[in-house]
């Protein structure tokens, strides 16, 4: 095994798994279950074309117009589809609304569960055991990782994704934006805010 | 099963850790794992709740020392072995040794696109009305299944409120042993207090998405 590579422990055990599953495609292959073409599609669908830019798009229109934004909280499946985002652990997603008083938080304390059309595929940390363990018991305290402090009044709602209901955090909209157009509002909706673990990234030349 | 998946409540994981600019996957045998993983579960021969219950039917300390995509690679290995899709000795060998049989699809590039904008709904008619309704007292039951459940230990056997009927859907328990045995589904709220105690901060609003057969009427 070449161990030029390694820097850490963990080069080796990467190695092992390229080569688990370099074999487990190439008989997958060989049998006919799969195409690899189909493989190739699936990454680069994930990686290049679904993401959160997609659930900034909803986010932004939704505090642009009020006529979506009522859309969208009453029905989020309906709304985000008709921005052409929609399918696999997306089809029953809500749309959940931070205010002055109540501040959301995503989680999937069993598994992953995630709103891949509007987020893409989930961060590590959120799939990993520090975060689903905490959120529910902690979700100050998880917020506070993030660098977020809420105020003490506040209440923190944790939607646990236990089911095949997806959920998407619409945060508040940041002061002094009244000016901008959606693709400028977009550009302040952060992945974390749509999860709760972050808030709406205020606009440049703000305090 | 009360596995080490089932994490609600846990101490000792240590603060999360986020990365910056975190890129979508880590490594390369990631994004083979991910996408044969999803490639094999459209030939029809399982179903999400038989893949995730592969993931975590395991000895806690294994589930604990993979990562996600180990544990992904871990159970599609799982649930093609079961099957006799594929033997022990072909892994291995890594390369296929033995005939294969049929799938009920192979997914094409070209059915990617469609099957993604598709999704997986899971919402079916309803054969029987709701038992509960907006506002309704329930408890979660106390049951313990060694199987699959999407029922979480630290909701079990606590009082909440019916905040929302979600539909009649596929119910996960039942999916998981290959019928689909449709249930209402509601969201749930708790209060963070009759989770984890007078102590526990009282702004905590906990939901929980679950079937009927999970719940209980409150008294």
């Amino acid at each position: 095994m070449d161990h030029a590579d390694d820097h850490d422990h963990d080069g080796s055990e990467l190695t092992d798994m390229q080569l688990r599953v370099r074999a487990l495609e190439t008989v997958l292959t060989e049998k006919g279950y799969i195409d690899p073409a189909a493989l190739d599609l699936l990454i680069d669908t994930y990686e290049t074309k679904i993401g959160p830019r997609n659930g900034a798009r909803v986010v932004a229109k939704a505090w642009a117009d009020p006529n979506y934004r009522r859309w969208l909280l009453k029905d989020g499946g309906a709304a985000i589809e008709s921005l052409g985002f929609a399918g696999r652990q997306g089809k029953h997603l809500i749309a959940v609304e931070n205010t002055p008083t109540t501040h959301n938080l995503v989680v999937c304390t069993l598994c992953s569960c995630y709103p891949w059309p509007v987020l893409g595929l989930p961060p590590v940390w959120y799939k990993a055991a520090p975060y689903r363990s905490r959120a529910v018991i902690d979700p100050r305290g998880v917020l506070r990782d993030f660098g977020v402090e809420l105020p003490a009044e506040t209440t923190i709602r944790v939607w646990d994704s236990t089911a095949e209901l997806r959920y998407l955090v619409v945060p508040m909209r940041p002061a002094g934006t009244e000016h901008l157009d959606e693709a400028q509002l977009a550009a302040l909706v952060t992945r974390d805010s749509m999860i709760g673990t972050g808030l709406a990234r205020a606009p440049q030349g703000t305090p | 099963m009360n596995g080490a998946h089932d994490m609600g409540g846990m101490h000792g994981f240590g603060p999360v850790a986020p990365e910056p600019d975190e890129p979508v996957f880590h490594a390369d045998w990631e994004r083979r794992a991910f996408a044969l993983t999803l490639a094999m579960g459209a030939t029809g021969e399982w179903n999400i709740d038989m893949s995730r219950f592969a993931r975590e039917n395991r000895a806690p300390a294994d589930y604990l020392s993979k990562s996600y995509y180990e544990l992904w690679a871990a159970g599609t290995e799982q649930l093609l072995l079961e099957r006799g899709l594929v033997s022990a000795d072909e892994i291995t060998a890594g390369r296929a040794l033995h005939p294969s049989r049929p799938v009920r699809r192979v997914l094409a590039a070209a059915d990617v696109a469609p099957l993604l904008a598709l999704g997986a709904p899971t919402d079916r008619p309803a054969t029987a009305p709701a038992r509960f309704r907006v506002g309704d007292a329930v408890r979660a039951r106390n049951i313990n299944p060694p199987r699959h459940t999407r029922l979480p230990r630290y909701v079990r056997g606590h009082a909440g409120v019916i905040d929302a009927v979600r539909g009649c859907q596929v119910f996960a328990d039942a999916n998981a042993l290959g019928h689909e045995d449709p249930q209402w589904l509601y969201t749930v709220r708790f209060d963070g207090r009759e989770l984890w105690g007078a102590d526990a901060d009282p702004t905590t609003i906990v939901s929980v998405d679950l079937w009927e057969p999970h719940l209980e009427p409150s008294t």
